[in-house]
């Protein structure tokens, strides 16, 4: 199962509105648990893929390496990437799943129509190996205490 | 020199994110890693030796295949090698 706070959800929901009629992409930063995926932070990343934006992504390798001394410095590991997939179904594609390397993370799909982020799936890869990976299917659990306690915050500011 | 393993290979390094190795080059550093964690020589490399066309290696902030002498470059005790398997893909070709 992947876990994140209900504004890790709504933050790369809204990356992929931005982006439209362009993919988005990031990173997920945070913890693999017994339970699953943990995410603590999401990183927006740019798309390399300027040829074919609106139905590829790509994220430089300088660009990880970055992401990966951020994440050192939290603390924190990659545990998985985000995407989105204007008009297109919230669902891996061929291309996706040929491009998938990082074995143990959650590659999390949102599809966007006519710029509004409508359903977001995320997909586990496992195996051993590139030759026996496979997605699979992954339960999202949307943490909403975080979210509640800041709406109790700004309710004590007022 | 450090060497810093991503997530999906820790597994082959008994959980390490940061493996030290000896090693005069980056070439030699990689053989003393393989070297001490067999099973990730196959997710590295082909079964014809060649790095896969997936998994980049940096030297500190430089791709390591763009160096003047790619493998055989010279590395210090300070320097650093990051192995990242690349991110990719697109709704082009949904099934």
């Amino acid at each position: 199962m992947l876990h994140l706070s209900y504004s890790n959800y709504a933050a790369l929901r809204a990356h992929g509105e931005d982006t439209y009629p362009h993919e988005c992409c990031g990173v997920l930063l945070g913890k693999s648990e017994p339970d699953g995926n943990h995410v603590r932070e999401t990183v927006r990343a740019g798309n390399t893929r300027t040829d074919s934006a609106h139905n590829r992504y790509n994220i430089a390798p300088e660009e990880l390496i970055r992401i990966q001394r951020q994440a050192r410095k939290l603390d924190l590991d990659i545990v998985g990437f985000y995407h989105s997939h204007p008009d297109c179904p919230a669902q891996w594609s061929k291309t996706d799943f040929d491009e998938a390397h990082w074995v143990g993370c959650s590659y999390v799909i949102t599809r966007v129509d006519q710029g509004k982020a409508v359903i977001t799936n995320s997909f586990l890869l496992s195996g051993a190996s590139e030759e026996d990976k496979t997605f699979l299917d992954e339960p999202v659990e949307i943490e909403v205490r975080e979210n509640a306690t800041e709406l109790e915050q700004e309710k004590g500011k007022a | 020199m450090k060497i810093n393993i991503p997530t999906p290979l820790r597994a082959y390094t008994g959980g390490e994110q940061t493996v030290s190795v000896p090693g005069a080059t980056v070439g030699e550093a990689l053989v003393q890693l393989t070297g001490a964690y067999p099973e990730l020589r196959q997710q590295l490399y082909t079964a014809e030796g060649k790095l896969r066309s997936f998994v980049n290696i940096y030297l500190n902030d430089d791709d390591i295949r763009y160096l003047p002498h790619i493998e055989s470059t010279p590395v210090e005790e300070s320097d650093e090698l990051s192995i990242i398997p690349s991110i990719a893909g697109g709704c082009r070709g949904n099934l």
